[in-house]
């Protein structure tokens, strides 16, 4: 049965059984292609999104979980924390494959969405989920600063 | 942290001849002669510029071909970068897009077909798009000279304009369609060093911005297109299994589910989309057929590793008498190494789309062998491969698994793509896409290793002779490269690191096992260095404290025919204060390799938890890979580098329970993570050689000095891998 869902600000209506995680919703339903699949188990939080502001693993979030909420994807990904994220990201050069990217900086958005002056252990804290393969958490770590120093200035 | 030395680049040229002999040592011999770009393309628009590796728009931005697949490593940057600096071209205007599979026009020039590897891409092409841009920019310049009646000699070309004294300029874009009628120079003029605008500095990444925003339609696995269906396969649970029979009953009954489609390599499922192709494909209840299957468990087949160790081998080197010498020995030294199958584990699993449409055939993936893969999938679909195109597409992460020698993923794809079309079904471009359990239990590991060593020292604790054997399935035998790099037997990838060192062993003998099983086995990044670089400088710095002699000293002693390889030792042990005390708590260790023509030293600096695992605390490199063509991305490259060895070293292990591998998911595979992290400071040596590999050679080091520094503080020889099976992570 068709379902209407709060997207990025936008009503999307899509029809998938309810069990689908929100993940496949998004990337096959939607386009949104985004919101990356790495692992299907909430291990590595490449498919992290934000449903009503939080940082949220939409492979282990099911469609039928988001009815009512908002959800929002790097697509939609927007406001001053965001764009202090994506400069900072620019400046390091940050990304090497990218792929689990869209995942850090969401995840990135959020600590600095509640927490603007965030300190090492509080980026451990946030971004300990996220793997990256490429291994750039060095750079990870001092962009978020940076960011959180674009937010202050 | 990147700090690059500031020697001036400018005094230092890239002579061909060092070119040349670097890239043969790359190559084992199979360097091709350099080609400068010819022919160009047929159907180039009006207006515009289209030569192999360079076109040019009419709006201005230049579209550097990459022929490399860039998978993190920054590839694109650096090509498009060697190209824009011959071209005076504005950073602004340029962008780069992957060339199409064409073996000759794009092949790599140290293997001879098109593909990525062995840390090869820019060492490869570091003249050819240079001169793809010398050879643009003397076009753009001849047909500014024919339009305003000007010598040739008195244009000038500076940040994408082309100009003559004050009175006249033109840009990129009103001139390429005229620069595409005149002659391609044979020998264009490269700059010298001095000249360099972009080259040896630091230029942002041209694929930043666009992974900040979700990466649109760059990946493989986001590929969409009308009427596409989505496979995902059940894969035998036992290397080298086969179907014997399927029930897929419950799987037809899934919403969504399209076709099921059994192959040589296991059972497709194919759905509308994915998560129904996933959950249908689970639901699938296949008998297989393990006659030919490995059913031994991993302890089994160490087991066998280590006894084929125990006794002689092929030999691979063999100077001096090391036996003789070893026999006559005041001390002998006797270690037995291990080290488990290891999964690549990129984190964009396989993926490939695949439209065949029973004449010709189109895939889109992150191809990393395109000469092979094309090869391959015609044979498969019984076309020549000429019928075959690829588009190639950022990949995301690699680290060896994406080049197959066997391409098997393309295989797997036609496969199903034929069978759809013998089957009556009209053209569909079907996605196959890998799960991480799939990826995880896929196979194409790291193969597992054991080594026996045995050094012979005098009285004072010289080294007198070297015995070394190395046992493991060779990931060449079996392949196409097979004819090229196996010779009487032995896989040099089984070996390199250990025969050829560079420090003076008077006798060194050095024998392999070529070990059998089902499990097939690739190259991860380093290859064989993965290993054999943690035998050498954990045996180094063993001999070194059984001696009583400092590390850095004992290797500075070893190193005197390889001034290279000892300056970045003594660069890194400078830079992280070696010989000054440590701060409390911390332990220091050391290790240095070369590999893929680079050499690399680190110097980890580690803690012990309170429980006693390992926090590797800072790593201080020093890096020498000829000329630095982006600083920056180069430390980027060693920082993942080191992360990537690290994250295995400390807790990866594939291990397999009567055939079947017992790890699945991140959850049993464990990444690194941003709190295992350690600190990196990347010191950069300035170089007149040419460049030479990065992708690789930061890893192999950081085993065996994380390795050394756990000996500094604990007296304990780890030989075993992983750390985690001593409870040290």
């Amino acid at each position: 049965m068709p379902v209407t869902l709060t997207i990025n600000g936008a009503q999307r209506t899509v029809d998938a059984d309810p069990d689908t995680p929100l993940l496949w919703v998004l990337r096959d339903e939607l386009g949104l292609t985004g919101t990356k699949y790495g692992c299907g188990i909430a291990q590595c939080g490449a498919c992290t999104v934000h449903i009503d502001g939080l940082p949220i693993r939409s492979c282990q979030t099911a469609l039928s979980d988001v009815y009512g909420a908002s959800v929002t994807t790097i697509e939609g990904l927007a406001g001053t924390a965001a764009e202090a994220v994506r400069a900072a990201w620019s400046e390091l050069d940050v990304p090497q494959c990218g792929y689990c990217q869209s995942g850090q900086i969401m995840a990135a958005a959020a600590l600095l969405a509640e927490t603007p002056k965030p300190t090492d252990e509080d980026i451990d804290a946030a971004m300990d989920g996220n793997v990256c393969r490429c291994a750039t958490y060095a750079r990870i770590r001092s962009a978020i600063h940076v960011a959180a120093q674009k937010l202050e200035g | 942290m990147l700090h690059l030395l500031d020697r001036p680049l400018a005094a230092v040229a890239p002579s061909r001849r060092t070119f040349l002999k670097l890239s043969a040592g790359a190559a084992g011999g199979l360097l091709l002669a350099l080609r400068l770009p010819g022919a160009a393309p047929a159907r180039a628009a009006e207006g515009t510029f289209a030569q192999p590796f360079v076109h040019i728009r009419t709006d201005g931005t230049v579209v550097v071909l990459s022929k490399h697949l860039d998978k993190g490593q920054g590839v694109a940057t650096g090509l498009a970068t060697l190209v824009a600096d011959e071209l005076d071209a504005a950073w602004e205007q340029v962008t780069v897009a992957f060339a199409p599979a064409d073996g000759e026009l794009y092949k790599n020039l140290f293997f001879g077909v098109q593909g990525t590897g062995g840390s090869t891409a820019i060492a490869n092409s570091f003249l050819q798009y240079r001169a793809a841009g010398a050879a643009a920019r003397a076009m753009l310049v001849a047909a500014a000279a024919r339009q305003w009646g000007v010598p040739a000699d008195e244009i000038a070309v500076s940040g994408g304009v082309v100009s003559y004294g004050s009175g006249r300029s033109a840009t990129f874009g009103d001139l390429a369609g005229a620069a595409a009628q005149e002659d391609v120079p044979a020998e264009p003029m490269l700059k010298t060093p001095e000249q360099w605008v972009y080259i040896g500095k630091r230029f942002p990444r041209l694929d930043t911005r666009m992974k900040t925003v979700g990466a649109p339609g760059a990946f493989g696995i986001d590929h969409q297109a009308d009427g596409m269906l989505v496979a995902v396969l059940a894969r035998p649970p036992r290397f080298g299994a086969t179907v014997a029979r399927v029930d897929d009953t419950a799987t037809r009954a899934v919403a969504g589910v399209v076709d099921v489609v059994a192959l040589p390599s296991g059972v497709a499922v194919l759905a509308t989309s994915t998560w129904p192709a996933i959950r249908a494909r689970d639901l699938l209840e296949v008998t297989w057929d393990d006659s030919a299957a490995e059913t031994r468990s991993s302890d089994a087949m160490l087991a066998e590793l280590s006894d084929l160790t125990a006794q002689p081998g092929l030999v691979a080197a063999d100077e001096g008498d090391a036996e003789a010498a070893i026999a006559a020995a005041a001390k002998v030294v006797e270690v037995d190494y291990s080290f488990p199958f290891l999964a690549h584990a990129p984190m964009e699993p396989l993926d490939i789309t695949v439209l065949f449409d029973g004449e010709t055939a189109r895939f889109h993936t992150g191809s990393q062998f395109q000469g092979i893969d094309q090869t391959v999938a015609a044979a498969v679909l019984g076309l020549t491969p000429d019928k075959v195109a690829i588009d190639t597409t950022w990949a995301g992460g690699s680290f060896g698994r994406r080049a197959q020698p066997d391409s098997h993923y393309f295989a797997e794809a036609a496969q199903i793509a034929r069978a759809r079309h013998d089957a009556g079904h009209a053209p569909q471009p079907i996605k196959v896409v890998w799960t991480r359990e799939d990826d995880i239990r896929g196979g194409y590991y790291r193969p597992m290793v054991a080594h026996k060593v045995r050094v012979g020292l005098d009285a004072e604790g010289r080294i007198l002779g070297w015995h070394h054997r190395v046992a493991a399935k060779s990931i060449m035998i079996g392949t196409p490269f097979e004819s090229f790099v196996v010779k009487n037997g032995i896989d040099d990838t089984t070996v390199e690191g250990v025969h050829g060192t560079t420090y003076a062993l008077p006798a060194m003998k050095v024998e392999v096992h070529n070990a059998r099983t089902a499990v097939p086995v690739l190259w991860w990044r380093s290859v064989g260095h993965t290993h054999t670089a943690y035998v050498m400088e954990t045996m180094i710095d063993r001999l070194a404290r059984e001696t009583g002699e400092d590390p850095v000293a004992f290797r500075e002693k070893l190193l005197k025919d390889d001034p290279r390889k000892l300056a970045v030792l003594r660069l890194a042990a400078d830079k992280a204060g070696w010989g000054t005390p440590v701060p409390e708590g911390r332990h220091r260790g050391i290790a240095v390799h070369t590999s893929f023509n680079s050499c690399v030293a680190e110097v980890a600096e580690i803690s012990l938890r309170a429980d006693g695992t390992v926090k590797v605390e800072k790593v201080v490199v020093a890096v020498d890979c000829g000329l630095p063509v982006n600083p920056d991305v180069i430390a980027a490259q060693v920082e993942g580098a080191i992360g990537y060895g690290l994250g295995a070293v400390l807790r990866n292990e594939i291990t397999l329970t009567d055939g079947i591998v017992d790890q699945a998911n991140f959850d049993t595979y464990l990444p690194l993570r941003l709190t295992d992290m350690p600190r990196i400071e990347v010191h950069v040596v300035p170089s007149a050689m040419a460049p030479t590999g990065i992708g690789e050679p930061g890893t192999p080091p950081i085993g065996p000095a994380v390795a050394n520094a756990i000996a500094a503080a604990t007296g304990e020889w780890v030989t075993v891998l992983p750390l985690s099976k001593h409870g040290l992570a």
